[in-house]
């Protein structure tokens, strides 16, 4: 498999509420929702279709081909 | 007279009328309407974070969890599986063990997929939710239900979002009768009066949103369906009149002129 250095750069593939995204660095669940501004206190997230734990936030890294849902309420009947 | 307490899951709600969050205008509208409303829970449904446009406003922003008893639903769930994630993820937010299941079985009626229901009712039970199950107005189905340990069983009054009413009374009076656990209207109430003939019925709760959201005014139906629940409670306990077939004068005969 050819590895360009353009791969190399990209720290990890990853899909984030369905949309297709790549990082240059290594994030944990906390610092992926830091760099999308998103309050961790009204979210939950799953990785890989596994609910992770709030406390583990800072613990649990992103890595590639990670399918990540960040869900929160809205309206609804 | 008993002090006249609405208990669901444990938790005594101070108004029978529970109010749906969705349709409205802006999160503006909605916090007003279901300050109209009087109600202290709501439903709200999980979606997905708006990752790009991080200045929509939330509705945690205008309706605070601390002070509404958010009831997190399933609203567009067509399998148990769909159900289960999103209700595990709703626990995840914020502790909430109480919650509205509702699987939809088909998208043209949004009538609810009652094999798919009972099948989630067993799992949410097992894993300690406190299930507020929508239904269809089968009896047998609705004491199926109870018998799964639901918390509290919804049965449709019509279509989700139809406003057509009642439309089974019969269907309705039954379960209302062989239920222990609360019976709460739920879809179809299409204005004030069909949630007075609910209450009159003997159902504990009604729960309302598109009939609020969808009014010309619905901060002033907001306040109108909170009187309606209230008048129909109270005629309910206070027990109506006997139907006579024949008419019956209200002023009495002797020492007519």
């Amino acid at each position: 498999m050819k590895v360009s250095i353009l791969n190399i750069l990209i720290m990890a593939k990853i899909q984030l509420n369905g949309r297709k995204l790549e990082l240059k660095n290594k994030h944990t669940i906390f610092g992926l929702l830091k760099k999308y501004k998103i309050d961790n206190k009204k979210i939950a997230v799953e990785l890989n279709g596994r609910i992770i734990n709030r406390n583990k936030y800072k613990v649990v890294y992103v890595k590639n081909m990670d399918k990540i849902e960040i869900v929160h309420f809205i309206g609804g009947g | 007279m008993k002090k006249d307490i609405f208990k669901v899951s444990n938790q005594v709600l101070k108004s029978r009328l529970i109010v749906g969050t969705g349709k409205y205008k802006d999160f503006k509208e909605t916090a007003q309407a279901i300050k109209a409303s009087g109600a202290d829970m709501v439903t709200v449904a999980v979606r997905r974070v708006n990752i790009l446009d991080k200045k929509k406003p939330l509705l945690t922003d205008y309706l605070d969890p601390k002070k509404i008893k958010y009831l997190p639903n399933t609203a567009g769930c067509f399998n148990s599986e769909e159900a289960l994630r999103t209700l595990r993820l709703a626990r995840e937010m914020g502790g909430w063990k109480t919650v509205k299941l509702e699987v939809l079985g088909d998208k043209k009626t949004l009538y609810p997929d009652m094999i798919e229901t009972l099948k989630a009712t067993k799992v949410l039970v097992n894993e300690g939710f406190k299930v507020l199950v929508y239904c269809s107005d089968d009896p047998l189905l609705a004491k199926e239900l109870e018998y799964l340990g639901a918390s509290a069983i919804m049965p449709l009054a019509s279509p989700i979002g139809s406003g057509q009413g009642i439309q089974n009374k019969i269907n309705l009076s039954l379960i209302i009768k062989e239920l222990k656990v609360p019976v709460i209207i739920d879809a179809g109430i299409g204005t004030a009066s069909d949630a007075t003939i609910a209450m009159e019925m003997g159902c504990d709760g009604v729960l309302v949103n598109s009939a609020i959201a969808k009014a010309r005014n619905p901060i002033l139906m907001a306040e109108s369906f909170k009187n309606a629940v209230i008048s129909g409670r109270q005629s309910y306990l206070s027990i109506r009149m006997k139907k006579l077939y024949y008419g019956k004068a209200s002023s009495p005969s002797k020492g007519l002129i």
